[in-house]
């Protein structure tokens, strides 16, 4: 497997001296492994706080700046960070107005940012948590850990974000981060699976005509295996499993995700599939979002994420943003 | 009765057995997984080995400690977490004790596997470390089977479905593969029968 990289243990490193290097607006802490944009704390602001394995790029270091997160703690690759990194993250981004820590659902996240947490209390910052579990392809039930957070996290950052850059104390944009993960469901489908810099071939067999549908973002194997399908035949079978879910009764915020190796000419002709299929059940959309936001490193493929908003969070979705990989309004 | 001397020879010989199997545990990881709990441990144990070489720990309580610390703060992921509590809830049980028995030793090791079940919500037959752990701290103080039944422990979980961390998600197609924490977990206990069985 051929990678642009120097050795796999310095892969994260590397990336986040580059990252340094193209954004003077943030203060990427290589040693540390801490991204935070660069005017934090900003006084009585709530400051966001989420992290995760790398390999997800531009989550979510590429979403710290005005109007998203206050700083990122990117942690191996598909391995959550440690407890350090997120309370050097919280210390950095506390204003005295609290801390929202934003978790995927995955037991690694999970158990780091609990830990987190706690020592951060110790250290007298207030934080609160919000869950992403956005993955309908994870039965939620007593025999697995749970639905898992993919593309849904891009919007309760964007949501979130917006609100507590208006200044809303740490219960509101906890409410309203919380209201966005409630209201997010996701599907993806993969054509490869992914190639970890740590192993250098692929993480599971995926032949030639076949795909994966359901999968999560970190090379896991999905739900099921068929024999490749078309673009608008995915469309038909993710919507459809998304609905069954999540039955709208407001419009929709439509993100189309790419999950690495998928170019947008393959990802615009599948969100073109993707709005008739929506059109037909008759569900209105209020803004779409088309582009490689939530990915797994080398993966092909593509995720579909639905978010149902009222009109403030539409508002909240409309404001300015200014990140590295989402922007917009100013 | 066993020292700091020990448990850091533990700790040293867990160390080298994890960097000769990292391959291993991270193709088992590949299987249902996402490839890298064998760099996840290896960089872990290495740090554990540094730490314990930069500050030596007076008591075998304050070395579990400080390596259930370090590899908190070093490995990430659900290991991290659950290796780390496993390590630092064993020492903080042993105290400040110069030297402990081996009964100590195994009532402190249950108390951390006690604390890894209630952190990770996981219970024995969820093919998890536990289903390595508890067997291994069951066969103590007798050395040498807590290490057979660690190893037995591990050939134990290729049948069973995952219930707990990301190998769950799989279903049944989790059946038919070691659990890689299960794995890393014998790697540990036949580490301590090692040490012990060249102590005695």
């Amino acid at each position: 497997m051929k990678m642009l990289i120097n050795v796999p243990e310095r892969v994260v490193a590397d990336a986040l001296r580059g990252m340094a290097e193209a954004h003077p607006e943030l203060v990427v802490d290589v040693e540390h492994r801490v991204i935070v944009r660069r005017d934090a704390p900003v006084a009585g602001k709530v400051g966001l706080v989420s992290g995760g394995g790398s390999g997800h790029e531009p989550l979510h270091g590429g979403f710290v700046g005005p109007g998203m997160l206050d700083a990122a703690c990117p942690g191996e690759v598909f391995t959550s960070p440690v407890p350090d990194q997120m309370v050097r993250a919280a210390a950095a981004v506390d204003s005295g107005a609290g801390v929202l820590f934003i978790v995927k659902n995955y037991t690694g996240d999970v158990l780091n940012f609990d830990m987190a947490a706690e020592l951060a209390e110790e250290e007298g910052i207030e934080v609160a948590k919000v869950l992403v579990r956005d993955d309908v392809a994870v039965t939620d039930s007593l025999f697995t850990a749970g639905r898992r957070g993919t593309g849904g996290t891009l919007f309760v950052e964007k949501l979130a974000g917006a609100v507590a850059e208006e200044g809303a104390p740490l219960a509101r944009v906890t409410e309203v981060a919380r209201r966005a993960a409630d209201s997010a469901r996701s599907f993806g489908v993969a054509l490869t699976s992914p190639t970890t810099p740590a192993k250098g071939s692929p993480t599971f067999d995926l032949p030639a005509g076949e795909l994966e549908l359901g999968i999560g973002i970190h090379g896991e194997p999905g739900r099921e295996r068929r024999r490749i399908m078309t673009s608008g035949e995915i469309a038909d079978y993710a919507v459809d499993v998304l609905l069954e879910d999540l039955r709208p009764d407001a419009p929709l915020l439509v993100l189309v995700n790419g999950m690495g190796a998928t170019p947008l000419l393959e990802l615009y002709g599948f969100n073109a599939e993707v709005q008739r299929v929506l059109r037909e059940r008759r569900i209105a959309v209020a803004r779409t979002l088309v582009g490689n936001y939530v990915t797994s490193l080398d993966m092909a493929g593509a995720s579909v994420t639905l978010c149902q908003v009222n009109e403030e969070l539409l508002r909240l979705w409309d404001a300015p943003v200014s990140t590295a990989g989402l922007r917009w309004g100013r | 009765m066993r020292d700091a001397g020990f448990v850091r020879r533990w700790l040293a010989t867990t160390a080298r057995a994890v960097e000769r199997d990292a391959d291993r545990l991270t193709e088992l990881d590949s299987a249902i997984g996402d490839a890298d709990h064998g760099s996840n441990m290896r960089r872990g144990m290495t740090a554990v080995a540094a730490a314990l070489e930069k500050e030596p720990g007076g008591t075998p309580g304050a070395v579990l400690l400080l390596a259930g610390r370090t590899l908190v703060s070093t490995v990430g992921g659900a290991s991290g977490p659950l290796y780390g509590t496993l390590l630092r809830r064993a020492g903080k049980a042993l105290g400040d004790a110069e030297q402990v028995t081996d009964d100590e030793l195994r009532t402190a090791l249950g108390a951390g596997a006690d604390a890894v079940a209630q952190l990770g919500g996981a219970a024995p037959g969820d093919k998890t470390m536990l289903d390595t752990v508890r067997p291994a701290i069951e066969a103590l103080p007798d050395y040498a089977a807590a290490g057979a039944a660690a190893a037995r422990g591990a050939e134990d979980t290729v049948p069973l479905r995952a219930r707990k961390g990301r190998a769950s998600y799989l279903g049944e197609r989790s059946m038919g593969h070691m659990d890689p924490g299960a794995a890393s977990a014998a790697l540990l206990f036949g580490a301590l029968a090692e040490v012990a069985a060249a102590d005695d």
